[in-house]
């Protein structure tokens, strides 16, 4: 029944999107009525999807559509689940900030948009629900294309149609191996449903290449290093509201999509595939977080901050993989549950942050850091509802990005006994690099917030800068809300995300400890986590200090110049830069960056200082590449000679070597 | 050795007309000398056809021959014919090979689809079958002179000719292609020579001429 309903609730989100086109260039019918319906159908799939988790069933349905033979298989359940109440839950948000956001005259009409966007949002949901490859398949490309053009909104840049082009060349790259890797798992049956890939066979080399190509597919999909390279393009090109989807949501489902076929249709994972995914979700969270460090485009950096995250969850992944192939099932739990709860939390976070960066662009005209600056004064809204989304994401207490890493680090301490020895030196390294990267983490978003909202504005336009509106504020302050809710009930969570633990791993995490409030995942240690408790007595601290200021402060205000060391000519742009606050982690980890500089001559009456700083990896992996894609194509492209007689020669001689053929034969 | 009957010497005489006729396709630069040897392919075309129906007593070759008469011994000629007179094409260029090159050239593909006629032969039981390497060699002729020729209009009986080969071929191997199959290729070759029709004017209008080596600009430059 529960499948039914979401069924109904994304054919409602197809039919709001086809309800854009009736006046197309209507803002308010578009802004003020549809996306905040679909904002409401988004919830409501949430509903339904929480109740099915809670739950803990499995409903299947057959639809009569698709191919001969192969009707549409669809399914719920409880790894479905989660995903459809992160797309529901962090989608209502958006949507509603959405409705706010999009004005006429920036690009396409709102009409179109609210058509691609639902769609967008549909082909989301029908990815979590498809139990048979050809739907998943046709739902995964609906959905790459319907945010292909959601990202080339503004078509008229040439930048934003290149930055398209890659998003559009990795999705289909990563495709063609999800179409191999099914190809792989039906194992002969040649059927493509998922049931017939679970009872399939696999021999061990067969099922390692599946496990192979789906995590290429599904890793340019979520943006896994080296295939991330879309995603610092396509984030700042699109539309904040669609970065906001993008990197919220629809990372998500190709995160769902390989634990979908590395847990579940693979069968019993082999511990040494976990490999891959750790290792490359590492050296992601490490390569992310360094990137991120030395942007100044708001929006590029919160993309490379993207890429760190998805790190984190596929660390979490390959941990899995290797503790439930090992046959350690309580731990394997623990990390399933760490990256399930890090998707979430990042949903809610990352399209806070991302949405938050829309208002700011919005209101100024900005995205480079080096021109904003002291905009709290201005923009008080979503300063206060980012600074929540910001220290989330910095891993700070109370809030939720804590819980996700606080779990994947116990998960990591308690893999001492794994019996692999090279793993065994492998665990602590690993632990330490993602150490590492919620320390840069929250060095990244220190600059991030600081830079933007902190100081003095950097430029005389700022002082114009308005606050959100009304939708757009309801839509923040539900992401915080969520960010909020998330990190301070954490026990609630992992309760209802046992039902996938359950499903996938035959385990769940225990509950050591005997208050509602208090965290303890791992029995027999001393390991615990007490968020309201922590929140008390924060806030406790808080109050009282200001209490204690109040009660002893003289009530006397004199307002006058900071004192500038008698230089006497202190403008706002000798604050700290973006450039500036990255420079210490650009110097220590130069040989990762390709930097460009232009330095002033000393002399220069009007000194400029210009530094450019590029992925290595497109000089060492991709120029390569399309270097001999287009060497390949220029010599196929000599066929073409435009004379019709030479194109009959072509057939005529064809002919003749097939008729060859066919009587030597 | 037994004489042959009539009809088989008949029918055999047919065949070795519509191939000097493709060679004398090939040779031939004038336009509208060029539709008349199509006509006149046409024309024997159908009385093989109508000799073959009248010695199997094959209802429906009746109908194909009667079929080959209307379409390609009268409409399509005429429609050639008007063709070549509104667009003033009378003679076709020099060809990209010369005559006697594209002669020699035509005799070794002849001498191939005889060698590759045989298997063929050995395989059906009709009558014809002896045909069945003219059929091939029509066929690879007339696209032989598609090939060699510049002005679209050749091109466009050097393709109807092919259809010729293609038709006597089935013919030959297995008394003619079922009824339906028929009647779809001469609607084809119908709508096929109508559209080319308008093409001639559209590139005429563009390019002031029907030479195709104008269409060599349409090539993507780099």
């Amino acid at each position: 029944m529960l499948l039914v309903g979401c069924i109904a609730l994304l054919l409602g989100w197809t039919g709001i999107g086809l309800a854009g086109l009736l006046r197309p260039r209507s803002v308010v019918l578009a802004g003020r009525f549809l996306f905040p319906l679909g904002a409401l159908l988004g919830f409501a799939l949430a509903g339904l999807a929480a109740a099915s988790l809670l739950g803990g069933g499995i409903e299947r349905l057959i639809v009569p559509l698709g191919l001969p033979g192969l009707p549409a298989h669809l399914r719920l359940d409880p790894l479905s689940s989660v995903f459809l109440v992160l797309l529901g839950a962090s989608s209502g948000g958006i949507s509603l900030f959405a409705g706010g956001y999009f004005r006429a005259g920036e690009g396409a009409p709102p009409g179109l948009l609210c058509l691609q966007y639902h769609l967008f949002l549909a082909s989301m949901g029908l990815v979590l629900i498809a139990d048979d490859a050809y739907s998943f398949l046709v739902a995964w490309e609906v959905m790459a294309l319907s945010s292909y053009f959601l990202v080339v909104t503004q078509h008229r840049m040439p930048e934003i149609r290149s930055a398209g082009f890659l998003y559009l060349l990795m999705a289909h790259v990563g495709a063609i191996c999800l179409l191999l890797s099914f190809g792989v798992m039906q194992g002969g049956s040649w059927l493509f449903t998922f049931a017939a890939m679970r009872a399939a066979h696999l021999s061990p080399g067969w099922a390692a290449a599946a496990f192979l190509l789906a995590l290429i597919g599904f890793g340019a999909k979520a943006g896994l290093v080296p295939l991330h390279v879309w995603l610092p393009e396509a984030h700042p090109a699109a539309p904040s509201p669609v970065s906001a989807l993008m990197s919220g949501v629809m990372l998500k489902t190709a995160v769902y999509g390989m634990l979908r076929v590395g847990l579940d249709l693979l069968g019993p994972p082999v511990w040494w595939w976990g490999l891959a995914p750790l290792i490359l979700g590492l050296l992601t969270i490490f390569y992310g977080v360094l990137f991120a460090a030395v942007q100044t485009d708001m929006k590029r950096l919160l993309a490379y901050s993207s890429v760190e995250n998805i790190g984190i969850v596929f660390t979490g992944i390959g941990l899995t993989i290797v503790f439930a192939g090992s046959g350690m099932k309580a731990v394997a739990a623990l990390a399933l549950l760490a990256t399930l709860y890090h998707c979430l939390n990042h949903a809610f976070m990352k399209s806070l942050l991302f949405l938050g960066t829309g208002s700011v662009l919005h209101a100024t005209g900005e995205r480079n850091l080096g021109r904003l600056g002291g905009l709290i004064h201005r923009m008080p809204w979503v300063a206060w509802l980012m600074l929540i989304g910001t220290l989330a994401i910095a891993g700070i207490p109370p809030l939720n990005g804590f819980v996700s890493e606080w779990l994947l680090l116990q998960s990591f301490l308690f893999a001492d006994h794994l019996p692999h020895e090279f793993v065994n030196l492998l665990i602590p390294m690993g632990m330490a690099l993602v150490a590492l990267g919620a320390a840069l983490a929250g060095y990244v978003m220190v600059k991030f917030y600081g830079v933007i909202f902190l100081g003095q504005p950097r430029e005389a336009s700022l002082a114009q800068a308005h606050d959100c509106g009304w939708l757009e504020r309801v839509g923040l302050t539900w992401l915080a809300l969520g960010c909020l809710a998330l990190g301070l009930f954490p026990l609630q969570v992992i309760d209802a995300l046992g039902a996938v633990t359950r499903q996938l791993i035959g385990a769940v995490v225990p509950q050591a400890s005997p208050h509602w409030w208090l965290l303890a995942p791992v029995p027999g240690r001393p390991v615990s986590y007490g968020p309201l408790v922590f929140l008390t007595a924060t806030l406790a601290v808080v109050l009282l200090t200001v209490f204690g200021v109040r009660l002893t402060y003289h009530q006397r205000v004199r307002r006058g110049p900071a004192w500038d060391c008698g230089f006497g000519a202190v403008t706002p742009r000798m604050q700290d830069t973006a450039e500036g606050f990255g420079q210490p982690i650009r110097h220590l980890f130069q040989s990762f960056f390709e930097i460009e500089r232009e330095l002033p001559a000393p002399a220069d009456r009007a000194p400029r200082y210009r530094i450019a700083i590029r992925e290595r990896i497109w000089r060492l992996a991709y120029e390569p590449i399309s270097g001999a894609v287009e060497r390949l194509a220029n010599t196929a492209a000599r066929l073409q000679q435009g004379r019709i007689s030479i194109y009959l020669l072509y057939s005529f001689a064809t002919l003749l070597v097939l008729l060859a053929v066919a009587l030597l034969s | 050795m037994t004489p042959l009957p009539l009809y088989h010497q008949l029918l055999d005489a047919c065949a070795a007309l519509l191939l000097l006729l493709s060679f004398a396709m090939l040779s031939q630069r004038r336009v509208v000398t060029l539709v008349n040897l199509y006509a006149v392919q046409g024309a024997v075309l159908a009385a093989a056809t109508l000799l073959l129906a009248w010695r199997t007593g094959e209802g429906h070759l009746y109908l194909s021959a009667a079929l080959t008469l209307a379409l390609k011994v009268a409409f399509l000629p005429w429609l050639l014919h008007r063709l070549i007179r509104r667009l003033e094409v009378y003679w076709d260029t020099e060809p990209l090979l010369n005559v006697s090159g594209t002669m020699i050239v035509g005799l070794v593909i002849v001498v191939f689809a005889f060698a590759l006629a045989q298997p063929i032969t050995r395989l059906t039981s009709t009558a014809t079958r002896s045909a069945i390497g003219i059929a091939v060699s029509v066929v690879l002729l007339a696209f032989l002179m598609m090939i060699t020729r510049r002005k679209a209009m050749s091109q466009v009986v050097g393709f109807l000719s092919m259809e010729n080969g293609v038709f006597f071929g089935a013919m030959s191997a297995s008394y003619g292609m079922p009824m339906v199959v028929e009647l779809g290729v001469a609607l084809d070759v119908l709508v096929a020579v109508l559209v080319m029709g308008v093409f001639f004017f559209q590139i005429r209008e563009r390019f002031e001429s029907l030479d195709l080596h104008h269409l060599e600009s349409l090539k993507e430059r780099e």
